[in-house]
């Protein structure tokens, strides 16, 4: 087990115009869940293979442990990878797949198959040891794959969405299943997925990446409340989190013709550019309903209830009508939802607001230290 | 040659019509039956022309070599097992099942190793690269075997000494200071035995290299990719990740070019007609029929031969559907 550095790691494929991760600048701690999110083709599976040796690393330093291992071959950086599609040996039985590592590291019979039995008796493989991959079923052929990663007791383990060909609900159970080894096992872990849900629930910390630059690494617990800048707070949060271009006037927002007011600082920082405009965030949860005449007139195009939640989409109007028309999401009460087309009245909770500069989107509300090592200089709306 | 293109022109024709108008009324006669029989007969009547002509063309001759096998030169008298005592007695063709063996033994072999190198080496090659190597590697294919012949006569040719050597061989031999051999003649541990094998290696390996290298595409990266953090060498990769993914072509390539071994002919009769110890069991059996014109011996090589080829062709079959099944 080891701690994992990316020191301003930069990989571009061969003929590609720009490179696919950028001065990627990472730390991860010994024994640290740390979760790659981002949409597809930001460059998760690029730093995760930089990571692994499988991608030429055209500048900056990876490390593991004390080890620099930017130029040495996958085979000596000792960390086992599970691919998105398993890549189990299909003329190989279960056990030979798990203990494949073990044998030609030249170990004893024995010893391996007494570790790749105690590695399937933990992953509930036990039966199947001496089927081919093709006899088992997904979820099967999914803990073989996390099989022959746990038996090496290697440094680190690498996870390249390794639940995306799983069925919803396997997908759910599989998910408690793969963080609650990890914390058993105690194994440095570096997992890649699109799936924010995923992200929030299994990371120890998140890195969020766009277009091969990060965003933002923290605990989901900070992404969520302090997201670094618009496209975090778009990207985490499910339903995502409302975002409205507005004009800003002397002390707040422009918002359905009344002022959202924001606090000083968070003017001054907006006024720093000369910008006139904004972008005003809050997640679906952080509103109440008020009495007509207060707040802000919502008028409700959808209701979804869900059970214990419902949520209503609908439209707010800001001072630039078409802005105003984009649909935006409130959580509201499951037991008494407002019908459709009706009008509601709603005010923002103002510590749940967010304001993001409108020329970098960068989160400037309170407390808006710029994120530690945050390699990312510009963002763009999401 | 107008008359041969018309004559072309008029068989193409005249089968394909032939062939509609027969199962225009086979399916008119099926159609006479009355409500279910059609259907259930229909298949059969359908089948009957191939199984016909299967019958004819190979059945019927199979059965009449084993019966002339039995029979003396002239097929009018039966002598028991005579042709095949005698031929088993006789050194050449002791010789000649030898040669077969080692035909059998090297070239399958040969031409998978030759053609799994090419196909490795030339994966690792550009696009352009690969694209040209293949295709020079593949050309051999399209050449037949008598003009393969041809050209290989240049590089095994002798001329006395003291003359220009026109052939490769014993070009580079007396030019590094030898003297000019007959290599086709060389029959110490059947070396020119071995110069015709790389023959028909030479037309064989670019088919192999084909389909192996289509299969070698068709290994999974992530299998590979897997097994390099599982700390393998390129090696140990290779013989135990792609070799075993890759075996169902493997062995299709090695049964086909076993068949095509089984069969050579065109090879040996062309360059040596099988003398100086290199005949091969086809080219043995022709020369009985042809030039000794023994109906008994020919039949006899011929009833062996299919004895070699049996178990190989059951294999293959089992082979086939085995793959089919995997599907
Ligand atoms: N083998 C490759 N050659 C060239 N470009 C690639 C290759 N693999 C990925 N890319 C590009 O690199 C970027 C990041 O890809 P990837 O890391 O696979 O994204 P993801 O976050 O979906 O895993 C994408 O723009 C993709 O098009
Ligand atoms: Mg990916």
């Amino acid at each position: 087990m080891a701690a994992i550095t990316y020191d301003r790691a930069t990989v571009q494929y061969p003929g590609a115009e720009r490179p696919s991760v950028n001065a990627l600048d990472l730390e991860i701690a010994d024994g640290e869940f740390l979760v790659l999110v981002g949409p597809s083709g930001c460059g998760k599976s690029t730093s995760l293979r930089a990571l692994a040796g499988l991608e030429a690393v055209a500048d900056g330093t990876i490390r593991i442990g004390d080890k620099d291992v930017t130029h040495l071959p996958p085979k000596e950086r000792d960390i086992a990878m599970v691919f998105q599609n398993y890549a189990l040996y299909p003329h190989m039985t279960v056990a030979d797949n798990m203990g494949f590592a073990l044998k030609i590291s030249g170990m004893k019979k024995e010893e391996t198959r007494k570790r790749v039995e105690d590695a399937a008796k933990i992953l509930d493989l036990t039966e199947y040891l001496d089927r081919k991959p093709k006899a088992l079923s997904g979820g099967q052929r999914q803990r073989v794959a996390m099989g022959r990663a746990i038996v090496r007791s290697p440094q680190a383990f690498l996870m390249d969405e390794p639940l995306s060909n799983l069925d919803a609900k396997l997908r759910v159970q599989t998910r408690t299943e793969i963080a609650a080894l990890q914390r058993r096992l105690g194994t440095t872990t570096v997992y890649v997925t699109h799936d924010q849900v995923e992200a929030m629930t299994m990371g120890d910390r998140v890195c969020v990446l766009k277009d091969g630059y990060l965003m933002q690494v923290d605990t989901p617990r900070n992404l969520y409340d302090k997201p670094d800048n618009v496209f975090v707070a778009g990207f985490i949060g499910s339903p995502a989190m409302n975002l409205i271009d507005v004009d800003l006037d002397g002390d707040g927002a422009v918002l359905g013709g009344r002022s959202f007011p924001l606090p000083r600082a968070t003017m001054a920082a907006l006024a720093e550019d000369g910008s006139k405009t904004a972008t005003l965030g809050f997640r679906p949860e952080g509103v109440r309903l008020v009495g007509e005449g207060e707040g802000f007139p919502f008028e409700v195009v959808v209701v979804e209830e869900l059970g214990s939640d419902a949520y209503a989409y609908g439209t707010m109007h800001t001072s630039r009508g078409t802005e105003g028309d984009k649909l935006l999401t409130l959580r509201v009460d499951a037991r008494k939802p407002p019908m459709k087309g009706e009008i509601i009245h709603i005010q923002i909770n103002p510590d749940e607001a967010h304001a993001f500069s409108a020329s970098t989107g960068r989160r400037v509300s309170g407390d808006a230290a710029p994120a530690p090592g945050g390699g990312a200089t510009r963002v763009s709306q999401a | 040659m107008t008359i041969k293109i018309l004559n072309a022109i008029i068989a193409v024709v005249g089968g394909v019509l032939g062939a509609i108008v027969l199962y225009w009324l086979l399916n008119k006669l099926a159609e006479l039956l009355p409500g279910r029989w059609e259907d259930r007969v229909k298949p059969y009547l359908f089948l009957l022309p191939a199984v016909a002509a299967i019958s004819l063309y190979l059945i019927y001759p199979a059965i009449q070599t084993l019966i002339y096998s039995f029979a003396n030169k002239n097929s009018t008298a039966f002598v028991g097992f005579d042709n095949y005592t005698s031929l088993l007695k006789s050194q050449n063709f002791q010789n000649t099942l030898f040669n077969t063996l080692l035909w059998i033994i090297i070239v399958p072999a040969a031409v998978i190793v030759v053609g799994l190198l090419i196909a490795t080496l030339a994966d690792r090659l550009g696009p352009r690269g690969e694209k040209l190597s293949k295709t020079l590697i593949f050309l051999p294919m399209a050449i037949g075997a008598v003009s393969a012949g041809a050209i290989w006569k240049f590089v095994y040719a002798v001329r006395p000494p003291g003359q220009n050597q026109i052939g490769l061989f014993n070009g580079i031999f007396t030019g590094l200071g030898g003297d000019p051999v007959n290599w086709l003649q060389l029959s110490t541990l059947r070396f020119n035995s071995l110069l015709l094998m790389v023959m028909l290696l030479w037309m064989q390996a670019g088919f192999a290299m084909v389909l192996l290298s289509a299969a070698i595409k068709g290994v999974p990266t992530e299998t590979l990719e897997a097994a390099r953090l599982d700390g393998a060498a390129e090696g140990t990769i290779f013989f135990r990740i792609v070799v075993p993914q890759i075996r169902t072509t493997l062995i299709t390539v090695f049964i086909t070019v076993l068949i095509g071994v089984l069969k050579t002919f065109d090879i040996v009769y062309v360059m040596t007609n099988g003398r100086s110890k290199t005949n091969v069991i086809a080219v043995d059996f022709f020369n009985q029929l042809f030039t000794n014109r023994n109906n008994g011996n020919a039949a006899a090589i011929v009833v062996m031969l299919l004895i070699i080829m049996i178990p190989v062709l059951v294999f293959q079959v089992r082979q086939f559907r085995a793959e089919e099944a995997a599907r």
